[in-house]
């Protein structure tokens, strides 16, 4: 017999039993569909928040005040702070580095006569802007003088600007930050982006010795005004493990730390902080691809249930063309076919609706966090395979078995 | 043309043996009408099934036109049953979602060739079933689908029938019907190998077989030929 014929004897088999076809089809589409909506989404996340974070490149080293000989991550967020704005200075005398923008951070009410919100304030330096990517739009950012003189100027995110201006031009206007006055000197740029579930555009800038004295005034043990953290920007990020050396070199001079003493203060690279960002959003896509995989497994447990139940109609079937005289390898071509055209059109349907569901997703409005679902190659192989595979095997192996029985045993089955 | 040797059978029911046929010896010549008589459970069904290739003995030679079946291996079983006979059954065995056309088609798609549709239309029209080539078996009434497996069991011009109780459900019409097609099929030269309780048949036949436990008790005179 020639395979066209075994070809079409199987698809008129199909065509025969289009509820049989339609319910095996749909244990493959959901399970196909479902993985490749679930890992795109899980894609998509683990994408969108590594873009925020590359943003900022990966040659810049932070430098982070912590609490000596304490390991956890509380060493780092209750800390007694040991930076400086000298220690800025005298890192960005070093050869290898760029600059460094020596940032204070807090959470700040912010309020115009008629609107207030609450913002993320970045008390920095000029440098801020260039390190950290921040360029103003309107207006100007803070300057050295700004700095110098502790000047009362902001710089408005793009989402702050608008909540309290609206459609008003903010620049030259007045804003109360913690009950002072502050001068609007310029809107930065929109991101878009965001970062630990906030907004990377709801931040204002002031100058960090402003917020050092009017906002929030702290010192190092040594009485001198508090630096949070310092963003060293690397020549090259080749240099970082190098620069990351020197840094510790020259901070632990500058403490006067003994070579015995653990050091106050920590050196975070971009990479690390990208190590650490992506291990959770594996953790996301893990998750996520647990669900689809179950999704998968339920599909491919139904897909089985009726190939196996309809196995009593199907042995007599072979028996019937045993005895006129089909051959194992007839049957076996027959059943092989079905399966792959079955797994094959369920899978193709899979995909489509799959990929029509996290298309959806990608655009649905879901406010601050967007959301852009990844179609990946290895989602699409990894679904299809899974699915072909229990296709195959679970219509196939009772077709081999039933294939192999007399003729007469196959017709007197069930 | 069929020669059967001291043929045994024995099923296995988990850990008991049933025998069901205990030593078959059996001569039949081409062109012959043979009826086969016995009770239910006298072994005739499996006698037949040997014969048509759809199970194989536990011990004893088939010869099949000069050709020891014991050696042969399923492929070339599967196409001796394809080309050389045609079996019939009680319950008709048609494909339930094939048109009339499709079953009869059947053979011809396992057994290669050209002009299967033709074929299959003349085989039809053979047994008078030619405007009901559409109809699936359903639609169909019980003589009708045996006319159709008739059809079906000769479309490849085997040159043995053979029929297990091919009108033991149906009426005494239907019954008529299917008595005259073999009938007429056996006047066109083909052997025709019938199990049967129809005084019918048994009175066409040239030849009447009786079994009883396993055994033939009367009719295999021919034995002695061999």
């Amino acid at each position: 017999m020639k395979f066209v014929d075994s070809f079409f004897i199987a698809i008129r088999s199909l065509v025969a039993n289009k509820l049989r076809s339609s319910l095996t089809m749909l244990g493959i589409i959901i399970g196909v569909g479902a993985v490749i909506s679930l890992m795109s989404i899980g894609r998509g996340a683990e994408a969108s928040i590594m873009s925020t974070f590359e943003q900022m490149g990966t040659n810049v080293i932070n430098v982070v005040s912590k609490t000596p000989g304490v390991s956890t991550l509380a060493a780092m967020t209750y800390s007694n702070l040991s930076l400086t704005l000298d220690d800025a200075e005298a890192i960005e005398r070093l050869p290898l580095v760029t600059m460094v923008a020596p940032v204070n951070e807090n959470y700040v009410d912010i309020a115009t006569g008629e609107e207030s919100t609450v913002a993320v304030v970045e008390a920095s330096t000029p440098e801020f802007e260039v390190v950290y990517n921040y360029p103003a739009e309107f207006g100007r950012f803070i300057t050295e003088q700004d700095v110098k003189s502790r000047a009362s100027v902001v710089v408005l995110g793009s989402e702050i600007a608008e909540d309290l201006f609206d459609t008003e031009d903010p620049v030259g206007q007045e804003v109360k930050i913690l009950g002072r006055d502050f001068t609007v000197v310029g809107v930065l740029e929109a991101k878009g982006g965001q970062m630990m579930g906030g907004s990377m555009d709801s931040i204002i800038v002031v100058p960090i010795t402003t917020y050092q004295v009017r906002l929030f005034p702290r010192q190092t043990i040594r009485g001198e005004d508090a630096v949070m953290s310092l963003s060293v920007q690397v020549v090259d990020s080749v240099y970082n493990d190098e620069v990351s050396e020197e840094i510790t070199e020259l901070l632990r001079k500058r403490h006067r730390i003994a070579d015995d003493e653990d050091e106050d203060f920590m050196i975070i690279t971009m990479e690390q902080a990208l190590g650490l960002m992506q291990q959770v959003t594996g953790i996301f896509t893990i998750v996520l691809g647990a669900i689809a995989g179950i999704s998968l497994l339920v599909g491919g447990i139904g897909i089985m249930n009726i190939m196996l139940v309809s196995v009593t109609e199907r042995t007599r079937e072979i028996g019937i063309r045993k005895a006129v005289g089909a051959r194992r390898r007839d049957i076996l071509m027959q059943f092989l076919i079905e399966a792959a055209t079955l797994s094959a059109v369920g899978g193709g349907i899979g995909i489509v609706g799959g990929w029509a569901v996290s298309y959806l997703i990608s655009h649905i409005d879901t406010g601050d966090i967007p959301l852009n679902a990844v179609v990946t190659p290895d989602i699409v192989i990894l679904a299809i395979s899974v699915s072909v595979f229990i296709g195959l095997a679970s219509g196939v192996y009772p077709a081999m078995r039933a294939a192999s029985l007399n003729p007469i045993d196959a017709l007197h089955y069930g | 043309m069929i020669e059967l040797e001291n043929i045994t059978k024995v099923y296995r029911m988990g850990k008991v043996e049933v025998p069901a046929l205990r030593g078959v010896s059996l001569s039949i010549r081409e062109g012959d009408l043979v009826a086969i008589i016995g009770a239910s459970g006298s072994g005739k069904s499996t006698l037949m099934n040997i014969i048509g290739c759809l199970d194989k003995p536990t011990s004893g030679r088939y010869i099949l036109e000069g050709v020891d079946v014991g050696q042969l291996n399923d492929n070339q079983l599967a196409r001796l049953r394809n080309k050389k006979v045609g079996f019939v059954f009680q319950d008709y065995n048609l494909l339930p979602r094939a048109t009339a056309l499709s079953n009869v088609e059947l053979p011809l798609v396992y057994g290669g060739g050209r002009n299967k549709r033709k074929q299959a239309m003349e085989a039809l029209e053979r047994v008078g079933l030619g405007r009901r080539a559409n109809h699936k078996p359903t639609e169909l009434s019980g003589g009708e689908q045996q006319r159709v497996a008739i059809a079906r069991a000769l479309v490849n011009n085997p040159q043995i029938i053979l029929a297990d109780e091919p009108t033991g459900n149906l009426d005494s019409v239907a019954t008529a019907e299917i008595v005259s097609i073999f009938t007429q099929l056996n006047r066109d030269g083909i052997t025709l190998v019938v199990i049967t309780h129809e005084v019918d048949i048994a009175g066409q036949a040239q030849r009447t077989i009786h079994m009883l436990d396993g055994r033939i008790t009367r009719g295999d005179c021919e034995e002695k030929v061999i």
